[in-house]
């Protein structure tokens, strides 16, 4: 029963996958590609800096969003599942899905419109008479890059931490205020621990796929807002460069796995730590 | 109370632009900006006599369909055996075919690339596109279907087989109608996805670009901005009455396999 979408997965999945680890050892000149065995693209890729410079902008844009989501999502998530009615908390997640299913282009445009020199923002402000002047740096750069990816993710972070609000057993909470701590305390001290799945499952799903986004940097970013999946998509189309971009795409991924799998460690030394 | 404040602020910020969208769709003027001149339909009008978009919306819609029809099939035969059968390595199958969700899209679109055009030297048409938003798409079916696969009793197909009927008839008289719902839900949502997927389209789209793929085309081009704000409207309007109806079904199927609503799909 299981079959039919796991030979689908592995066709269109695993072997593709292994293709690109091959294809990242060959070379490319224009349309002849080269099978010989070599590491050159990733010589290049650890000698060449715009490389190294771009991957580092991404893993700092990527962990910069994925902060700020997870932190904006939390107290909506933690809302939904202790302050909303029952009966209503599938309208509230649904309300917050929504957004998140319309045109992704379109709607990275619209933040454009809205951070943009003559945008929502500026004029708001203007007319408020808090600047004079319209603010420059909130479009074309990596803050833009930021604010438009913490929107398009934020879903992804609130739904895995509503799953595990859910879970808490809500007569813990009033044991551990039952017992003298305060709100406060309950919270950092029951709450937030056993919130901790959902939390790892947010990180990760806004995290990794951050990384290979091309969109947002190529509307938002302008010239120094350029990320390692914009060269990724260049080396594929406009360089014709098919091995170098397949080494870089693994390179990326290895660096954000590796990223994920050190968070993840961390995040269960800290919860064993406490127990 | 505050909480509360903060909740529908961020609603707030999650709207921002897509309410914007047919503020400038109406606007008659050509500069998407403050302040706005004047209302118009001029734009929507220029949408119906625009050929090359009608070509895209057509590829589009072919692609999501069959998208929708393929990824939902592939979806309820892993929800009905994750739900149903114990098998060796389940976890790690499952999670092999879920793992798309978290997979960067550019990873999956040039892994493909390279596949079809490099290896198997095959040229890029709807064909390529499709392939790829189907397994994406498979892991968002698999979610919904398995609210509605969960709690279903497997003793009940098995009567049915007791009293005469075939494996296959069992199925369709006594599984498929209890599932029905979550079926046509995941079939609107893997629709609307690949209506409006992009990062993929481009690089596996062959002579005829997707709606996303004419769209992107578009906004490099200053003049054209107002018909995209007028497409935008339309689009939005679209995925938001397909997913109230998914939406309602979704909720119509988990109460006819008797589970209690957790709220969202994901």
């Amino acid at each position: 029963m299981v079959s039919p979408p796991l030979i689908y997965a592995l066709l269109l999945l695993a072997v593709p996958m292994g293709a690109i680890i091959l294809f990242s050892f060959w070379t490319q000149n224009f349309m002849d590609v080269d099978t010989t065995f070599t590491l050159d693209n990733y010589r290049e890729i650890i000698t060449e800096p715009i490389y190294f410079a771009l991957l580092k902008r991404s893993l700092f844009v990527s962990g910069t969003v994925t902060c700020v989501t997870v932190i904006l999502a939390f107290p909506v998530a933690y809302f939904v599942s202790f302050h909303v009615p029952a009966h209503r908390k599938s309208l509230w997640l649904f309300l917050i899905t929504i957004p998140f299913w319309t045109s992704y282009l379109i709607r990275v445009f619209l933040w454009k419109v809205i951070l943009g020199y003559n945008g929502v923002v500026n004029t708001g402000l203007i007319n408020l008479g808090i600047i004079d002047e319209p603010l420059t740096f909130i479009l074309y750069n990596i803050n833009a890059v930021i604010i438009t990816l913490a929107h398009a993710f934020a879903p992804f972070a609130i739904l895995p931490i509503f799953v595990a609000l859910e879970k808490i057993d809500r007569s813990l909470l009033e044991a551990s205020q039952d017992l003298g701590e305060s709100k406060v305390a309950t919270f950092f001290r029951v709450t937030l621990p056993l919130s901790m799945p959902g939390l790892v499952a947010a990180v990760l799903i806004v995290f990794i796929p951050t990384i290979g986004d091309y969109v947002t940097p190529e509307l938002m970013g302008g010239a120094g807002g350029k990320l390692i999946a914009n060269m990724i998509q260049t080396q594929f189309l406009a360089l014709n460069n098919a091995p170098l971009g397949a080494a870089l795409a693994i390179v990326a991924m290895i660096c954000v796995t590796a990223v994920s799998l050190l968070f993840v460690f961390l995040n269960r030394h800290y919860l064993r730590g406490r127990s | 109370m505050s909480l509360r404040i903060y909740a529908i602020a961020y609603l707030v910020f999650l709207y921002a632009p897509i309410v914007l969208l047919p503020i400038f769709a109406f606007n008659d003027g050509t500069i998407i900006a403050f302040p706005l001149s004047g209302f118009t339909t001029e734009w929507f009008s220029q949408l119906w006599v625009t050929k090359a978009l009608h070509n895209a919306v057509q590829n589009s819609l072919f692609i999501a369909a069959i998208t929708a029809v393929m990824s939902t099939i592939l979806g309820i035969c892993a929800a009905r055996a994750g739900a149903m059968y114990d098998f060796p390595l389940k976890r790690g199958i499952l999670g092999l075919i879920m793992l798309p969700l978290v997979l960067p899209e550019i990873i999956v679109a040039v892994s493909l690339l390279v596949v079809v055009v490099q290896i198997l030297d095959l040229g890029l048409s709807n064909w390529t596109v499709i392939a790829a938003h189907v397994l994406i798409c498979t892991p968002f079916s698999i979610a919904i279907l398995n609210g509605a696969f969960q709690n279903l009793d497997p003793s009940m197909e098995e009567a049915a087989m007791d009293l005469g009927e075939s494996r296959w008839s069992a199925f369709r008289l006594v599984t498929l109608p209890l599932v029905m719902p979550g079926i046509i839900s995941s079939m609107l949502i893997s629709f609307t996805i690949s209506l409006d997927e992009f990062i993929i389209a481009f690089f596996l789209t062959g002579a005829n670009p997707t709606m996303p793929v004419y769209i992107w085309g578009l906004l490099r081009f200053p003049g054209s901005l107002p018909i995209v704000m007028a497409l935008g409207t339309l689009l939005v309007g679209l995925s938001i009455i397909l997913l109230t109806i998914a939406e309602i079904l979704r909720r119509r199927g988990m109460a006819r396999a008797g589970v209690k609503d957790k709220g969202g799909f994901l």
